[in-house]
């Protein structure tokens, strides 16, 4: 694990991009082949979750160093940092040992099936042998919440670097929740993927939002302007008679869409469609919160699934007759899913996104503004003749959300409210991402039903990290869609900007803490003000 | 099965040799002041550290190294007294003599003994040794004043001689990506215990005008460290690959940035904790401290002999209770207005 360790302490100690990127580099040349995978899982956030209890991890750890447990949470209350305050108070090592990244991460996923007693041993048996920052990068990994500060981009510019293959490529191969104890390196880049991976999404392109004035864009003739719809972005593959869908989140979720599974029937092999899956009756799409009622569910009774019909808004075709299309311009992939749609029976399952016709700007924006009226979030402007990208790019796509502006929070702190309901964790404290850090931005209370309140009540109470006072501090996990009115720079705060009437949109269960925004995202919205 | 009690013999039964007062650490039988914070006649010092010596008294009494510091800080023209490591003196029956504590050049502990009873205040001190100052002596007692800035089992730091391989190391990179090195640390104490190790075969060494002070204060009585006074008159454009010493209160000010391009190291016992560094903004924090870490704090305890601990400023609370609870010592703490941290110089 020492050539990881190495790795984890140069990222660690540098903001700049190159130098992280040539660390992981440096890394995968001198690296066990075998490492590799489980390094590449690591640093894109996919690692396993905590095997012990961390009242556990507290407790052995305060023995081993012959404390008292009172000493060790005052210790953790200045560090603020579990895994860090355990490699600290550890006595050092006389016996330091070396062990693969492999080993390590394959006895975390064990020790969640073993006795605490094994776990005792087990883990005690490494802090015993581990000192410094691999202690620290044990204990990181055992309490399940390691961070390396790389973004998936970065690691995705250091293997297409590393492999001498396109970003894009790269980007494709690590798309969805692959598992470093199946794959291999050679499988995972180097493996014929309609062949062996007929299952795997491409990586979806995602657009930026627009900023300016959208005159600056030049002739509305030459894009395709269509209403954003808020539901699931997803991707509909059928391939070798299979069907999958994938969320944008890289979640397969063909099992929770009952209303597609007929599709590899109808469509025929190598067909793969980006859209907008989202619950829609009567010819127009019905509220995320009816979506929401879907999520989740196991079980999908008769009456929900008639509450709550999906469909999915097809908006762009990537594969045809199994050819890769992603390169021909916008209005012949467009040209060819509008045909599509017409010849096979497809019962409106599938619907041709509409394609907005407006005179002019002027249009565009009065519709922009009354977007809600319309079943919509907005508007999606892209490009007629572009191709189909890879992740993130400026230029060719945009989206352009009606106002109030929102943001996608992580919540952190809880505290109980008041009166009604005083025994209740009602009180949040959301944060964006500052480089791999989150920092909090703002408090919000309203917004949530009493139902949900008391789901989530709930889950604070069984995902506390810590408490100070009233506050308690949670697993950085629940992703909340905040709205507010206004934006402004502020010193008082630590994110360093203070919104005006702050409140819960609603609950994103479709988000990761990942996939929440960050803080230049709303310096950007600053900087967007008229 | 014998129940053994405690010998039971309060407090109350003899006055203290030493209290608290709103002054400072104080004796009332020689009527003399340890490290006060408010003006007073007669000041025993512990060491120049600016929250320990402060301006005011009428008589100062401190190691004899540390009379030029006291000089630079806070005048010449004071009544100092400089007296020898173990070399007794008596005020009014209390035997007082100056042992060394191994924070910095002419750092001591005090000690006073009265009646057959012994007091040790440690100043702030460290045991390891740091090849610049005295090294810390073991003096037993029966009362033992301790500070306790990093009285917490977190605070374990590396030895020192790994640190200063470090530090080089550093350097040398930085050098090769043609960097300039910052290196922060109080002028007084950590700047001379960092310049000691410097490999000078690396590059050049340059100092910060408040670290040129105290070097040349401390030339004046046989210390001799290297680097070169930063001063307007300097070709900036001839500091290549070099070592800038600086005190913590130079980072992100214009005169730092005129060594673009750096990278910057902060070298301090908080450098311990990943959050102080993030907090710091530094490219490295190399914990190299001037204090005891918890290790060292629990030997001194120990080794003292000691049957009453007094705790001060750190973590005072935490570090009284565990004594007690773990070695039966009795503990209680000592509110003095010593500051957490050691000085911060601005210029
Ligand atoms: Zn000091
Ligand atoms: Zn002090």
């Amino acid at each position: 694990m020492r050539d990881f360790v190495k790795l984890f302490e140069e990222i660690d100690g540098t903001t700049k991009t190159n130098q992280k990127i040539q660390a992981i580099v440096d890394y995968l040349q001198v690296a066990r082949e075998e490492d590799k995978v489980f390094a590449i899982a690591v640093l894109t956030g996919n690692k396993p979750s905590r095997p012990a209890k961390t009242t556990d991890l507290r407790l052995w750890a305060s023995e081993l160093a012959n404390i008292p447990l009172w000493l060790f949470e005052e210790s953790y209350y200045i560090v603020g940092d579990l895994a860090e305050s355990l490699s600290l108070i550890l006595p050092k090592t006389s016996a330091e040992a070396d062990y693969s990244l492999e080993q390590i991460i394959t006895e975390v996923v064990r020790l969640k099936k073993v006795t605490v007693e094994e776990q005792k041993e087990v883990i005690t048996g490494y802090w015993n042998h581990l000192s410094g920052t691999s202690l620290f990068v044990f204990n990181k990994l055992m309490t399940g919440n390691f961070r390396v500060g790389v973004s998936s981009k970065i690691v995705v510019k250091a293997l297409a670097k590393y492999l001498d293959k396109d970003e894009a490529v790269i980007e494709h191969r690590l798309i969805g929740k692959w598992d470093p104890f199946t794959e291999t390196m050679a499988s995972l880049f180097e493996s014929n993927l309609a062949e062996d991976k007929h299952f795997l999404p491409y990586p979806f392109y995602l657009a930026y939002a627009l900023e300016g004035d959208p005159n600056d864009l030049g002739d509305l003739s030459e894009w395709v302007v269509e209403p954003k719809l808020d539901g699931i972005r997803g991707q509909l593959i059928v391939r070798q008679n299979d069907l999958f869908v994938w969320s944008r989140g890289e979640d397969l979720m063909t099992e929770k869409f009952p209303e597609f599974a007929k599709l590899n029937q109808i469509l025929p092999d190598g067909t793969v469609i980006d859209g907008e899956v989202i619950p829609w009756k009567d010819g127009h799409a019905l509220d995320f919160n009816v979506m929401q009622t879907r999520i989740g569910r196991k079980n999908l009774s008769a009456k929900i699934l008639q509450e709550a019909p999906l469909v999915m808004v097809c908006y762009d075709l990537l594969e045809w007759n199994g050819e890769d299309i992603r390169t021909k311009p916008l209005y012949e992939r467009r040209a060819l899913l509008k045909a599509i749609l017409e010849t096979y029976p497809l019962d409106n399952i599938l619907i041709l996104s509409e394609h907005k016709q407006f005179a002019n700007w002027e249009e565009a924006k009065a519709f922009r503004e009354n977007a809600r009226v319309h079943f919509a979030e907005g508007l999606m402007l892209k490009r007629a003749d572009s191709p189909y990208e890879v992740g993130r790019k400026r230029g060719n796509w945009y989206k352009w959300k009606t106002e109030p502006m929102s943001i996608d929070g992580v919540l952190i702190y809880a505290q109980s409210g008041s009166g009604r309901r005083a025994n209740l964790f009602t009180d949040y404290t959301f944060a964006v991402w500052d480089q791999e850090q989150l920092v909090p931005f703002t408090k919000a209370y309203s917004g949530l039903t009493d139902k949900e309140l008391i789901t989530i009540d709930n889950w604070i109470k069984r995902n506390t990290i810590d408490k100070f006072g009233p506050v308690r501090s949670v697993k950085p996990e629940l992703v909340f869609e905040l709205a507010f009115e206004g934006i402004n720079l502020s010193t008082r705060h630590k994110s360093g900007v203070a919104l005006r009437f702050p409140r819960i949109l609603r609950w994103r269960k479709d988000k990761l803490a990942k996939d929440a925004n960050t803080k230049e995202d709303l310096l950007d919205l600053i900087k967007q003000k008229p | 099965m014998t129940v053994l009690k405690r010998q039971k013999r309060t407090e109350s039964q003899y006055m203290k040799l030493l209290t608290v007062n709103q002054k400072g650490l104080y004796c009332k039988q020689a009527d003399v002041y340890l490290d006060p914070w408010k003006p007073v006649d007669t000041a025993l010092i512990s060491h120049g550290h600016s929250d320990h010596m402060r301006w005011g008294m009428k008589n100062y009494i401190c190691q004899e190294q540390t009379v030029p510091i006291l000089n630079l800080r806070i005048g010449a023209e004071n009544n100092v007294r400089a007296v020898a490591y173990n070399d007794p003196f008596e005020i009014n029956g209390v035997k007082i003599s100056f042992h060394p504590a191994g924070h910095i050049i002419g750092s001591s502990q005090i000690r006073l003994e009265y009646e057959g009873e012994v007091w040790v205040f440690t100043g702030d001190y460290k045991i390891v040794s740091d090849g610049v100052s005295q090294p810390y002596e073991l003096v037993k007692c029966d009362h033992f004043i301790t500070e306790s800035t990093f009285g917490l089992p977190i605070y374990n730091f590396p030895d020192p001689h790994e640190i200063y391989e470090d530090i080089n190391t550093f350097w040398r990179k930085n050098v090769a990506l043609g960097y300039n090195t910052v290196l922060l640390g109080y002028s007084l104490g950590k700047a001379q215990n960092i310049l000691a190790h410097l490999d000078q075969s690396i590059g050049d060494i340059y100092l910060h005008g408040a670290v040129a002070n105290t070097n040349e204060a401390l030339a004046t009585i046989g210390y001799d460290f290297p680097g070169v006074r930063i001063t307007p008159e300097n070709d900036r454009s001839k500091i290549k690959g070099a070592v800038i010493v600086a005190p913590p209160s130079a980072s992100d000010t214009p005169w730092l940035r005129k060594m673009t391009p750096y990278k910057i190291a902060m070298c301090s016992g908080w450098m311990q904790l990943r959050g102080a560094r993030r907090r710091r903004g530094v490219d490295k924090g190399f914990p190299l401290s001037d204090h005891c870490d918890w290790q060292q704090l629990n030997q001194a305890v120990q080794d003292t002999g000691a049957k009453h601990v007094y705790v001060t400023h750190g973590y005072e609370n935490n570090f009284s209770k565990w004594v007690s609870e773990e070695y039966g010592i009795k503990s209680s703490i000592f509110k003095t207005l010593y500051n957490d941290e050691e000085e911060e110089v601005s210029e």
